[in-house]
């Protein structure tokens, strides 16, 4: 029995030890943000296409066009100082900034410019649709996209296309300038570097890429001769917390100065803390639901058109999604330039009924909804379902992952989808793209970067003014095109589209300076201060 | 309970020894066949998952071009049977091909996030043999009364909480309102990379390098967690040490101890525990292999970035390598534990020594 | 109060007149010894209970768990709602009610699968032996070896997700003890002179496993799996946990934590009283499998 105690003791001495408090607030030189990270899996910006990265890039890398936290409205030069448009639009020359360094120390040059763009043709990774779409291909793109000397780059299109269209395209993460020699160095087998640069950074950005931690930790460092000055911290560091609940915890315990995926309900329980502060960002992320036209119900305009006024909208919005999602219907996000800001829809169940009997389905069906598995998906499907229910429609809900659901939807093997979606560069061409056009929809043409064909939806006028509005010169016409074309969306089409997001983040309140626009990758670091 | 092995009183001792070696050889081959076994289950379940493997490469917004470049890259275009050959064929060299979802080869993956699973399964483990055993000898001595009651009641809600559960209110509890342990994940932040992972357990890192602040830091760290997993391996232990000990206590030799005066507590941990150590060691044994499979839970709840998590991080991401070889992995260290004991419980089972 | 006095003296008379006697008072005995243990009459209480509240259901609850209102949500345990409602106004008390058929399908169904199987594995490896006895303990092995949790979960991500394929991966990873138990049992009554007896009356093996072997090996399957049914909820409500097994609105507890874990530190009812349900069930099931062990295995209890 003593022995017994004896034990007993020594394990609370011990547990006592571990026990003591670790209440140091985060370094004042380090900005430390809690984040879910998990969607990381490459560094190199000719390949980055997730959200995390696309942000953590668009603070490693300078790109030839970019968007500034000073002034995220105003499209500017990034690397490059000025630009000239000339040949009826097919010809851009960016004139490269003098005197720009690397992270290496290696001057930026037109070279290192065109070399970026040249690579992500040939990597042809996913996001090269972006600039491939200007009749870029590996053989012709060397010719296409050079540098006719140390400081000037030529970029010639090929395809019809709006040349504020291009230089927007100029500010996506593929447009980020890559330090061609360092990369050089490290390739292996002629892959242009792309193992190499999956964990590392060569940029000439407000940082570079310490460590990458899958799953744990990314850790970015400041460049001090960073071409607007030092950025405010030394450090940033995104540590993975993927559950939202930890990351309010460590909030508030100020083990972290920024939590950025909390839910609307755990920003109402922060709000009473005043060592911490809530700020909104109204995000381009909108979501929406997408029936597939190949099924045999859902393949009819009245029964969408009924899903449209069976939503409750405004309930949803002003309850689980208060805060973070606001009512939008067009596939454009509103405040960006061209979007529809109408929002003609609400519930309307009698009107729905009637738009149901019309097509022949007023006794109600049943289908399936597919939606990922994180908040606020399966509350919005929830409430969805219930909302169905009224006009008899029986729907189930599966939950996905993002991994599990994309190739299903892809195969066009879904009935109803509720998902989001990001613009991939800031430029209604980009949603547009991927809501109204569709130039084949045979199921062996496989365009599965057009959301249109993913539901096996084509309408030829729909088709055409995408194209037109794409290719337009006039900028008050092109604006008009694409609001007539959201509107004509609105009532035909597969989409039923819901909200628009307003990203919540939380943090501590003597840091300041966190910016984040509109686009997924428009998040900067290098303001940040804490006081 | 006891295996039916080395049952033959009269043979000499060179034999004994021959049909010891013999069984171990036994073991042994039983050992691979399970492990082939195994890989090519999983295998097979690999490759039966809906879950697009060149997807999970490309993404979602992928062309069809890009798709079908990736699909030929990973042989996906050769029969299953070939494709698990060749998987076999680079295991044996370890390596189990490059994970996608962090860009490393699975490999290196494993020795980063092995060790922090061993080091919370270790201690889990260690709590509950040392408290766990105290409490079964204690529930047997005083059988039927009051501490034998409580003993069995505790162990059998260790046995019952959903430990995922458990896991968020203790968090609640002792790191959000008492403030007495440090929250989820391994360290603070700013202790990362500060120590060389040498033997990727934190805490004996730190130690090595006389970093105390970061040794503190990780222990405060681990304590929750554990303690949390420690409950189910308190509870199975206790239960098993209980029994044992009965068993024993009831024997006659206890009581001709009793009788001839021995002091009871020499009766008890003298005699009758040392008898059932070695039974408690195949029982040991069989809790730490199913703490290093069964933390799972535990690391979702406690961001651990332990080997666990891995899998469940790949498993959502349709990592297959990374699947594959975290199972295999974790597999092999169950199949492995299982068959230390079991050998070990051949080559000293008392009814030989006696 | 005659019959009862007539029924206990036939139950306990000295020598049984016939089998059937012998069987209900073997049960009979059984149970008194089971009445004695109150710490298994406590799990017996939970078990009944939860039968009860299952199959009254409709009459104790006042909506089906599944109806939204979302002026109502997250409200705290009040008269109306006595365990508060969730974060989409459901009534967290009519949830939890309705969630028990889920438990019991989840046990039942899994019982139905594993229990067959194992037997039929374990009796004709045990009683067959040689290859035979290899090959299947073999496959037993490789099934034991596996991490069960990460099994289950590659399953249903190649059944897909749903309270059904969660089950059926339970099923699939939790025979194979059922297996070794039955071999074992099998083993010891292979040589025994009844089996000798009945192989020389030229009766068939299928014949043998099924009505000799197989019923010996009952009790002890029946032990194991009251044992196993709390591991067996426990993984359920782990699979629900990590979002694979019972898709919303279903009201699975383990599900119902998952969904609800991110309202712990405001609204801690959301996800504490489907994880106290949890907690008692499986006690219930862990005290009745640890009382009927003791009174089918004296030896082993109090």
């Amino acid at each position: 029995m003593t022995r017994l105690k004896k034990l007993l003791l020594s394990l609370t001495v011990l547990a006592a030890f571990g026990m003591g408090s670790s209440q140091a607030a985060t370094p004042d030189n380090t900005f430390v943000m809690a984040k879910d990270i998990a969607d990381i899996i490459t560094m190199d910006p000719a390949e980055v296409f997730e959200l995390t990265t696309g942000e953590i890039i668009a603070n490693i890398y300078d790109r030839i066009m970019m968007f500034e936290p000073e002034d995220l409205q105003t499209l500017v030069g990034g690397v490059a100082e000025s630009w000239e448009v000339s040949n009826k639009g097919s010809t851009i020359t960016f004139k490269i900034r003098p005197g720009l360094k690397f992270h290496s120390g290696n001057p930026v040059t037109a070279e290192d410019v065109a070399w970026s763009l040249q690579r992500v043709v040939k990597l042809k990774k996913t996001p090269s649709f972006i600039i491939t779409q200007f009749g870029w291909t590996a053989d012709n793109v060397d010719d296409l996209v050079k540098a006719t000397d140390n400081n000037h780059l030529q970029i010639t299109i090929t395809e019809e296309f709006s040349p504020g269209l291009v230089l927007n395209a100029m500010s996506a993460g593929i447009a980020s300038v890559v330090d061609k020699e360092l990369v050089m160095s490290h390739e292996k087998d002629g892959d242009l570097g792309y193992e190499w640069l999956k964990s590392n950074s060569a940029g000439s950005g407000a940082f570079s890429l310490k460590t990458w931690k899958a799953n744990e930790i990314v850790t970015l460092e400041a460049n001090a001769n960073y071409r607007h000055g030092a950025p405010g911290m030394k450090r940033v560091i995104l540590r993975h917390v993927s559950e939202p609940s930890s990351q309010r915890l460590l909030l508030e315990k100020a083990d972290i100065d920024m939590a950025r995926n909390l839910t609307p309900d755990q920003v109402k329980g922060v709000m009473g803390n005043s060592d911490i502060s809530i700020d909104g960002h109204p995000k381009g992320t909108i979501v929406y639901m997408a029936a597939n036209a190949g099924h045999p119900i859902l393949g009819k305009t009245e029964v969408v058109q009924a899903i449209r006024n069976l939503v409750d909208y405004e309930s949803m919005a002003n309850s689980f999604l208060a805060g973070q999602f606001v009512v939008h219907q067009a596939f454009w996000p509103g405040g960006l330039w061209g979007a529809l800001e109408e929002t003609p829809y609400q519930q309307d169940i009698a009107k729905a009924k009637s738009l149901l009997q019309s097509a022949g389905h007023g006794d109600g069906f049943e289908l399936t909804i597919h939606t990922l598995t994180n908040s606020p998906f399966p509350e919005i499907a929830q409430a969805v379902q219930a909302n169905l229910a009224q006009a008899g429609i029986k729907a189930n809900i599966v939950t996905l992952e993002g991994k599990t659901l994309w190739p299903k939807y892809r195969a066009r093997e879904h009935d109803i989808i509720l998902a989001r979606w990001s613009p991939d560069y800031v430029d209604p061409h980009s949603n547009a793209d991927a809501f109204a056009n569709n130039p084949d929809n045979r199921l062996e043409a496989k365009l599965t970067g057009h959301l249109t064909w993913r539901n096996a939806w084509a309408d030829e006028s729909s088709n055409m003014l995408a194209v037109k509005a794409r290719n337009e010169l006039d900028l008050n016409k092109r604006k008009e095109q694409y609001l007539e074309l959201q509107a004509m969306l609105q009532k035909t089409g597969p989409f039923v589209i819901m909200f628009q997001q307003n990203e919540q983040v939380a943090r501590r309140k003597n840091l300041q300076g966190f910016v984040s626009g509109s686009n997924f990758d428009l998040v900067f670091y290098r303001n940040v201060i804490k006081q | 309970m006891a295996s039916a092995a080395g049952g033959q009183p009269t043979a000499g001792p060179g034999q004994a020894l021959r049909s010891k070696l013999a069984s171990i050889l036994g073991v042994l081959t039983s050992l691979l066949l399970t492990f082939i076994g195994l890989t090519a289950i999983t295998f097979v379940i690999g490759r039966m998952m809906p879950a697009d493997p060149v997807l999970a490469i490309v993404g979602d917004r992928a062309s069809q071009e890009v798709y079908d470049q990736v699909y030929l890259q990973l042989g996906l275009d050769k029969p299953v049977y070939i494709q698990y050959l060749r998987y076999l064929e680079q295991l044996l060299e370890g390596d189990l091909g490059t994970s996608i979802m962090t860009a490393q080869p699975v490999m290196d993956d494993i020795i980063r996030f092995f060790p922090a699973t061993l080091e919370l399964a270790t201690v889990a483990t260690l709590l509950g043999i040392f408290v766990g055993i105290p409490m079964g000898v204690l529930a047997a001595v005083h059988q039927g009364r009051w501490p034998d009651h409580i003993v069995r009641v505790i162990s059998l809600i260790g046995y019952s909480a959903p430990i995922f559960w458990l896991g968020m209110v203790a968090l609640l509890i002792f790191y959000a309102n008492l403030g007495w342990v440090a929250g989820p994940g391994r360290l603070d932040v700013f202790y990362d990379g500060i120590v060389e992972p040498t033997t990727g357990i934190l805490m004996i890192d730190a130690a090595m390098s006389g970093e105390w602040d970061i040794f503190h830091n990780a222990l405060s760290h681990l304590v929750l967690p554990a303690t949390i997993l420690g409950t189910f391996a308190l509870a199975y232990i206790a239960r098993m040490t209980r029994s044992f000990m009965l068993d024993q206590l009831n024997q006659e030799y206890i009581l001709t101890a009793r009788v001839k005066g021995m002091p009871e507590r020499k009766v008890i941990w003298g005699h009758a525990f040392r008898n059932v150590l070695v039974q408690l060691i195949t029982i040991i044994g069989l809790t730490y292999a199913s703490l290093l499979e069964g933390s799972v839970l535990t690391e979702t709840v406690f961001s651990w970035p332990g080997i666990g998590q891995y899998i469940t991080n790949s498993l959502f991401n349709n990592d297959m390598n990374a699947v594959l070889g975290g199972t295999i992995v974790v597999g092999a260290c169950f199949v492995g534990i299982n068959m230390l004991s079991d050998l070990l419980y051949r080559l000293v089972d008392p009814r030989i020594r006696k | 109060m005659t019959t009862e006095a007539t029924l206990r003296g036939w139950l306990l008379a000295e020598i049984p007149t016939s089998k059937w006697q012998a069987r209900c008072q073997r049960i009979f005995i059984g149970w008194l010894d089971f009445k004695r243990n109150p710490i298994a009459m406590i799990g017996f209480l939970i078990i009944l209970g939860l039968v009860v509240i299952a199959a009254l259901a409709p009459w104790i609850t006042t909506s089906d768990g599944l109806e939204l209102h979302l002026a109502d949500r997250l409200k705290p345990p009040s008269s109306e709602h006595w365990f508060g409602t969730d974060e989409l106004g459901r009534d967290i008390f009519d949830r939890i009610i309705w969630g028990s058929r889920i438990t019991l399908y989840i046990v039942a169904l899994v019982s139905i699968i594993v229990v067959p199987i194992g037997l039929l594995i374990g009796t004709v490896a045990g009683y067959m032996g040689g290859w035979v006895d290899t090959v299947l303990m073999r496959l037993t092995d490789i099934f034991l070896a596996f991490p069960r949790l990460i099994l289950a979960m590659a399953l249903v991500a190649v059944l897909g997700r749903g309270l059904e394929n969660a089950v059926l991966a339970i099923a699939l990873t939790t025979w194979s003890p059922f297996a070794r138990i039955a071999r074992a049992e099998a083993l010891t009554i292979r040589n025994s002179e009844f089996i000798l007896a009945a192989q020389m009356q030229g009766i068939s093996t299928v014949g043998i496993l099924a009505r000799h072997v197989t019923p010996l090996c009952m009790s002890s399957v029946t032990v194991r799996l009251t044992l196993d049914m709390a591991g067996i909820i426990l993984t359920a409500a782990g699979l629900g946990f990590l979002g694979l097994g019972a898709q919303p609105p279903t009201p699975e507890w383990g599900a119902m934590i998952s969904l609800g874990r991110q309202y712990l530190i405001d609204q801690w009812w959301v996800p504490t009283i489907p994880g106290i349900a949890i907690l008692v069930v499986s006690l219930g099931f862990n005290l009745l499998g640890d009382g009927l062990r003791d009174v089918f295995d004296p030896k082993s209890g109090n």
